[in-house]
């Protein structure tokens, strides 16, 4: 292909309808099916029910940050839903043990980390598939979060372990608040530094980025690191709004998560990705999801539905590339 | 002249009005010429002229934002490359499209395996098989892997393919890029008796020389457009074609000049690895371009990326401007400002969703970064925008995917790259391959420009003139070993051919 058009003016290009498009298209979507719901819906519209909308983000909003990463390098992350359990349950044992709330969050996020650590070096250092990787350590995780918890679930007693996931600041709760900072940082991290431009570097062209000088390995293992971190993170959130550490819990997550991304646009082969994506991807599904709960449509059929449209999505992808 | 059996046999070519737009781009406007059976049309033009664009609408890739395509009487548009197989049409592109893990019979017939009730007939298969390579290459084992085939042999099994369906146009994307002059001479061969047998054949090369040895007619483009055809080969010399491609005299493309060079900038000693037979030992002086000239599995490209610390090397040694130099990875070699522009550019050169500006700066942003990850705004567009400037790198913006450069321009975008980097020595492999003549001078420029400035430059190339055109001193190889050493003034084609073909063993 020709670029003759070498005297365009740098900087000011002609609106591209196709570009603008691409990169927004779903963000402009989630607000419509926003707008929809505020019309069709009584109640949906609520103080209540925006606030319970808000938290059914926060899990995967902020898990699904961090799989923008795992994504974006071409590969993903199975394990985040049994981390997230068993990060609960660390936290509650460990403050049941000991009763201080900091070692008890500390223990979840370093339960969490190193996860995510073995996840990355078997990756990166040992070259195994990440979907074997981490389909072996979401089941082994998975298995430590019942036996910790001793196969029930762990009350948590201490009152200031709750302020993650039931304080208010501003009138806005806590996890919210956590999810717009996840949002913000690690939108910002994947287009202003060079841990995130290496990240689209090496899912875009593994190969090209290694002989461009990327240390490949390493941006790898802190991008597995990195969610596993998060991916605790969201666990403690979530334990602290329950009261206590599940081991039951979140299983399955790991799908809405990657669903949310690929819906948002997110690119399942790598080198394609942006937060608006993930925000995009996070908003259509929770509204949806919470749309059919005020509606009562039950369950079974919410599944179909949802499946429906992450379908939906990805086959417009594909015909929109063409 | 003995025409084919098909209906659409003698039947005519004809483009009319092709343009196609592409966001931002106006990759072909309005090409309208004819080519006639019987004939090998060459479509000669610089990269990014549109040739390949033109042959991805002829095989129903594309589709022609306005215009048509006509074969004989009917008029033509393909939708899809089904319907443009269907319509008698074979594209061999430059990527072959073959599995290389079955087998040849298998891959002449997917699609269409004999088969009965889904169980394949193998004896048929391979009787069929064996049936269309015949004449065209006997020595092919339907039953051999199409991964254990030479890149000619697959081009072959590509053509039987092709013919397998009764295609009446064939087109050949650069079909002699990564061939060995045999492979090469039997294609030439085949070509003819397909232009003999009456066929439609379009033929996109750089090389001239093969143009004026088989093509009966030429057909020029420039930025998109046509710009004429000859119908006549034997009133055509070579310098009036190139200036039509060009505007520009073919002999100062490679514009060599006379260097001082500086003391050993890279010193190689008794280096083995994977690929090399034989330890190899060679130095390569400050401003001293080092052309590494060889067959095709010679080991160049090999030795290239053991230098490029790509792979790991068994023994031997290194030394950098007499400090020993360790290469565990690429990184080692970047950091030590040995660079590598790899041979293949679209799978280990460019990231090709990301920005042009991305591709160049990614390798240099670390050391211009705060504190080593945040990224400097500033210096991004700078860097980006002065390479850009300097390489003179076609593009809208900075900000185009790199994707939708030309193979010239996507060569430039590397080189600057490394240009970003402080180098010490500068590795090319095939740096001109599947690139236009005037993007070629501008790259040689480049290389002479940065051999004066004291850096070190190992080409290698297997077009014999590039080597020539460009080297202070060529170093041989054959089969895994250096087989030979020659100054730029001792060095001629007949003697360095000599060199590279493998002596009988045995």
């Amino acid at each position: 292909m020709t670029i003759q058009n070498t005297s365009l003016p740098p900087g000011r290009k002609p609106l591209d309808m196709r570009r603008f498009l691409d990169d927004w298209v779903m963000l402009l979507a989630a607000l419509a099916i926003f707008l929809l719901c505020t019309l069709l819906i009584d109640n949906f519209l609520s103080p209540l029910n925006m606030r319970g909308l808000g938290l059914a983000i926060s899990t995967t909003g902020i898990a699904a940050c961090t799989m923008l990463y795992c994504l974006a390098s071409g590969h993903f992350d199975l394990s985040v839903g049994s981390v997230i359990a068993c990060s609960g349950v660390v936290a509650a044992v460990v403050m049941r043990d000991t009763d201080s709330v900091f070692l008890g969050v500390s223990a979840a996020l370093g339960m969490g980390l190193l996860v995510g650590l073995i996840n990355g070096i078997v990756i990166a250092k040992l070259r195994v598939n990440a979907l074997i990787t981490t389909l072996a350590t979401m089941q082994i995780v998975r298995g430590l979060a019942y036996i910790f918890a001793n196969g029930k679930a762990v009350g948590v007693s201490q009152e200031s372990f709750f302020v993650f996931g039931n304080g208010q600041l501003f009138g806005v709760p806590v996890p919210i608040l956590i999810t717009i900072v996840c949002f913000l940082f690690f939108g910002w991290l994947l287009n202003y530094t060079t841990y995130g431009r290496n990240t689209m570097a090496i899912g875009g062209n593994p190969e090209a980025a290694l002989l461009a000088g990327v240390n490949v390995d390493r941006t790898k293992i802190i991008i597995f690191a990195v969610h596993g971190l998060i991916g605790a993170l969201a666990g403690v959130i979530l334990a602290s709004r329950m009261t206590s550490g599940q081991p039951m819990i979140g299983q399955g997550f790991e799908l809405t998560v990657i669903s949310a991304c690929v819906l948002g646009g997110v690119s399942l082969s790598g080198g394609v990705g942006m937060i608006r994506h993930v925000i995009a991807g996070v908003l259509i599904l929770a509204i949806i999801e919470n749309a059919m709960n005020l509606k009562n449509i039950d369950t079974f059929y919410q599944y179909v539905i949802r499946g429906s449209i992450l379908l939906l999505a990805v086959v417009i992808d594909r015909l929109k590339q063409r | 002249m003995e025409l084919n059996a098909l209906t659409d046999a003698g039947a005519c070519l004809r483009f009319s009005a092709i343009g196609k737009q592409f966001p931002g781009v106006q990759a072909l406007a309005n090409i309208s010429f004819v080519a006639h059976p019987g004939q090998v049309h060459a479509l000669m033009g610089e990269n990014g002229a549109g040739k390949s664009t033109l042959l991805k609408i002829l095989g129903g890739a594309f589709q022609p934002s306005s215009g048509h395509l006509q074969i004989g009487e009917q008029e033509l548009t393909f939708k899809s490359t089904a319907e443009s197989i269907a319509s008698g049409v074979a594209v061999i592109h430059q990527e072959l499209h073959l599995v290389p893990e079955m087998t040849v019979a298998e891959n002449l017939f997917l699609g269409h395996l004999p088969a009965r009730f889904g169980l394949i007939n193998r004896r048929l298969l391979r009787q069929q098989a064996l049936e269309l390579l015949k004449g065209l290459a006997d020595e092919i084992d339907p039953q051999e892997k199409v991964a254990r085939l030479s890149l000619g042999q697959r081009q072959l099994v590509e053509i039987a393919k092709a013919l397998s369906r009764g295609a009446h146009v064939i087109a050949f994307d650069e079909p002699t890029s990564s061939l060995s002059a045999r492979e090469i001479d039997r294609l030439m061969t085949i070509i003819t008796r397909l232009r003999d047998e009456g066929k439609v054949v379009l033929y996109v090369s750089h090389r001239m020389e093969e143009v004026f040895r088989i093509c009966d007619a030429v057909t020029v483009f420039k930025d998109g457009r046509y710009v004429r055809t000859f119908e006549q080969m034997s009133d055509l010399s070579h310098d009036q074609l190139v200036t039509c491609m060009v505007g520009r005299d073919i002999q100062d493309i490679y514009d060599y000049r006379p260097r001082e060079h500086g003391e050993v900038a890279l010193k190689v000693e008794g280096l083995l690895g994977p690929g090399l037979r034989e330890p190899v030992s060679f130095e390569v002086r400050k401003g001293e371009i080092l052309g590494l000239f060889g067959l095709v599995g010679a080991g160049r490209t090999e030795l290239l990326r053991l230098l490029g610390g790509l792979t790991r090397c068994s023994a031997g040694r290194l030394e950098l401007q007499g400090t020993e130099l360790k290469l565990q990875s690429p990184r080692d070699a970047i950091g030590a400002g040995v660079l590598l522009c790899p041979e293949d550019r679209k799978k280990e050169g460019i990231i090709p969703l990301a920005s042009v500006a991305e591709n160049i700066n990614i390798s240099a942003r670390g050391t211009h970064s705060t504190l080593g990850f945040l990224l400097r705004g500033k210096w991004e567009r700078a860097n980006a925008d002065k390479q850009i400037k300097a390489l003179k790198v076609k593009t809208p913006g900075a900000s185009q995917k790199i994707m939708y450069l030309s193979g010239g321009n996507q060569q430039k975008a590397i080189l600057g790259r490394w240009l970003s980097m402080p180098m010490k020595v500068l590795l090319l492999d095939e740096p001109t391959r599947g690139i236009d003549i005037g993007a070629k001078a501008e790259i040689y420029q480049i290389i002479h420009t940065l051999a004066a400035s004291g850096i070190a430059v190992i080409v290698v190339s297997s077009d014999l003139m590039e080597v020539l055109g460009i080297s202070d001193r060529i170093l041989v190889l054959c089969e895994g070993a250096v087989c030979g050493e020659l100054p730029r003034d001792r060095a001629n084609e007949s003697n360095l051919l000599q060199m590279a073909l493998p002596r009988q063993r045995g």
